[in-house]
């Protein structure tokens, strides 16, 4: 069952692949390009915060931790010349994820708001030491003067197409695995700790143990998005650390919906595009921003694809296609739609 | 990193009691803002990240206020009260429809609300930098000289008056009637709405209360910096800071925590000039990870 969904999986992102491959060449404007471009790197971004916020139900408020970490470890080994792009992305994935392991094995300890600030209050640390290190990592400047994207397997990053498909090929594989993660026993672990901490406990999870391997998780992928971004800058800025990185995410995942598995991706294009249209006609982009996230929590109380979603799945409730939660997990089978 | 240098301020008298003056100045203004926080998070238990925006509209008040009758203290009570008033307005409009939502949704509120506010003060007052209101006649002295370092009387009269007002603070959370009402809702609201008390009265009060001190904040500090858009970026991430080194909910700590960050921005900058925001955060975590429920907060938070 897990190998044919799998399977399915990889059928689609092959498909989705391909038709982007086609939508560059068909549509030639770079503004598009960097559209979708952006849209994969904050798309991922923000579905790998949600595997924390969605999935196991905790705030982070410094996922732009993970996300800052890749891009600067990643653009500061590009920058020696001597690494391969795969070596240095790689390294850059370990050493967010290392760096998570070590903060995450503080911040579980905390709770709700105690965490999000918790993990905010690492992420400024990170911050304060890019802005105080001058020497290493330019300080408030980032890292400037570009660095050499040497071609690998017949991919030269430098070419705009190679990158635009490497961007989407990544995406699509890191989309493949959390999906798979979700939907591993881990991942139902996580939802059953998100709806009820206590019983996870009492039935023998190693609540902590799990909510610490997610936090990993999570960080690693943000840095796959933050070694994307960097080679969209061919640099490294500090304000990939900068707390309103981290805020920007939940946005997306408010925007996009949190219970539904693509959500956040939906949400990262509208953000883009928002930011697209809005900063073209008028320089108040926070304020149209602030107004939308009013609506989307007083008006509509949740995620664009959540509406879809109860819309379809209403309907097919009253077709009575849809099984009944599972005793097991029960609110939680229930919750789940992805 | 400068650790020598440092360590001659700390031997010299002068410079000891020079930046001990700019600590106590720094950390109580600080203490200002923060209580206004812990106090709305003690009672409501949320946060309002938009807290620093709130310092931010109080500094513009004042200025606006002082630009309309050059009267300092006129504007320091105008930005006070006014911004209690938008506090009042946030919370009934706004922050009350989401007590029982989720931290997210507290947060991107407040968050649409940092995002909005900035942009209106640039759309009134503009986008260039005012300059500060500039501190009143009465103080235009001579310094002090204690112990051979210079003491602006200006600087006094923040640190007097800030502490008047955690003074005035601490007197009604513990020796008025409402300030009984209002620790007995941070233990158990339902309790206290049982017994006859309007809730909602209540909680739009100490929002009043915490934004009112926030706006003063603001409008004090106004008197020596230059006021702009974003301005309370730093002021709310200071302020959280301070929460929850004192103890969410918790003035007393809140107190005692603004000193000490007080003191660590003063001679964190001459020993470590690039680091100290992330000195105040390792503080911080310091704290969470060894003591959760912060130096004077109740356990179990």
């Amino acid at each position: 069952m897990k190998h044919e969904t799998f399977l399915k999986d990889v059928a689609i992102g092959i498909g989705v692949v391909l038709l982007l491959a086609l939508l560059f060449q068909v549509i030639t404007d770079p503004g598009i390009h960097d559209l979708i471009i952006k849209t994969c790197i904050f798309g991922l971004f923000a579905l790998s915060l949600n595997l924390l916020v969605g999935y196991l139900g905790l705030v982070a408020f410094g996922h732009a931790t993970g996300f800052a970490t890749g891009a600067y470890v990643f653009g500061l080994l590009m920058q020696t010349g001597t690494w391969t792009i795969p070596a240095a992305m790689g390294v850059a994935v370990v050493a967010a994820a290392a760096l998570a392991a070590v903060i995450g094995a503080f911040c579980i300890r905390a709770r709700e708001i105690y965490f999000a600030f918790l993990t905010l209050a690492f992420q400024m640390i990170l911050y304060s030491a890019i802005i105080s290190f001058v020497s290493l990592t330019g300080g408030d400047q980032g890292l400037m003067g570009g660095y050499p994207k040497p071609p690998f397997l017949g991919i030269d990053l430098s070419r705009p197409f190679d990158y635009y498909l490497f961007v989407c090929g990544v995406t699509v594989i890191c989309v493949i695995l959390l999906r798979q993660v979700i939907q591993s026993p881990f991942g139902y672990a996580l939802r059953m700790i998100r709806d009820n901490h206590e019983r996870s406990y009492f039935l023998g999870i190693q609540v902590k143990l799990y909510q610490w391997i997610a936090f990993v998780i999570a960080s690693a992928l943000a840095a796959v998005s933050g070694v994307m971004m960097s080679l969209f800058v061919t640099g490294a800025f500090p304000n990939f650390a900068y707390w309103s990185m981290s805020a920007e995410p939940l946005f997306m995942i408010l925007l996009g919906g949190m219970q539904t598995f693509l959500g956040p991706l939906l949400g990262a294009f509208i953000l883009q595009l928002l930011n697209d249209l809005v900063t073209e006609h008028t320089r108040y982009y926070g304020l149209v921003l602030g107004l939308v996230i009013l609506f989307f929590i007083l008006g509509l109380r949740r995620g664009l694809l959540d509406v879809v979603w109860d819309k379809v799945s209403d309907r097919r409730r009253k077709a009575g296609t849809v099984r009944p939660a599972s005793p097991v997990t029960g609110d939680a089978e229930a919750r789940e739609r992805s | 990193m400068d650790l020598a240098a440092l360590g001659d301020c700390l031997g010299t008298s002068s410079c000891l009691i020079f930046q001990t003056v700019g600590g106590l100045k720094i950390g109580l203004l600080m203490f200002l803002v923060a209580s206004g926080l812990t106090l709305i998070f003690g009672v409501l238990g949320v946060i309002n990240f938009a807290h620093g925006s709130f310092y931010m509209l109080g500094a513009y008040l004042a200025w606006q206020t002082m630009a309309l009758t050059d009267n300092f203290y006129l504007a320091v009570l105008a930005a006070a009260l006014g911004v209690g008033l938008f506090g009042v307005l946030f919370e009934r409009g706004f922050m009350s429809r989401v007590y029982r939502g989720d931290v997210l949704v507290q947060i991107l509120l407040c968050y649409a609300f940092i995002l909005i506010l900035d942009d209106l003060v640039i759309i009134v007052w503009g986008e260039e930098f005012l300059s500060s209101l500039g501190i009143p006649d009465a103080f235009h002295r001579p310094p002090l000289f204690v112990g051979g370092a210079i003491v602006p009387v200006f600087h006094l009269f923040i640190i007097g008056f800030s502490t008047l007002v955690a003074v005035a603070l601490w007197l009604f959370m513990t020796r008025t009637k409402w300030g009984k009402i209002t620790r007995a809702a941070e233990q158990n609201p339902l309790m206290v709405s049982a017994l006859g008390i309007n809730t909602s009265l209540l909680f739009a009060g100490i929002f009043a209360l915490g934004s009112l001190l926030a706006g003063l904040g603001g409008a004090l500090a106004a008197s020596e910096r230059s006021i702009s858009s974003g301005m309370g970026f730093s002021v709310v991430l200071e302020s959280f800071i301070v929460t929850v080194i004192g103890g969410m909910g918790s003035i007393g700590g809140a107190f005692v925590a603004a000193l000490l960050i007080g003191m660590t921005r003063s001679f964190g900058a001459i020993g470590f000039p690039l680091f100290t925001d992330g000195l105040m955060f390792v503080l911080m975590c310091l704290v969470l990870v060894l003591r959760p429920q912060g130096l004077m907060g109740r356990s179990g938070g």
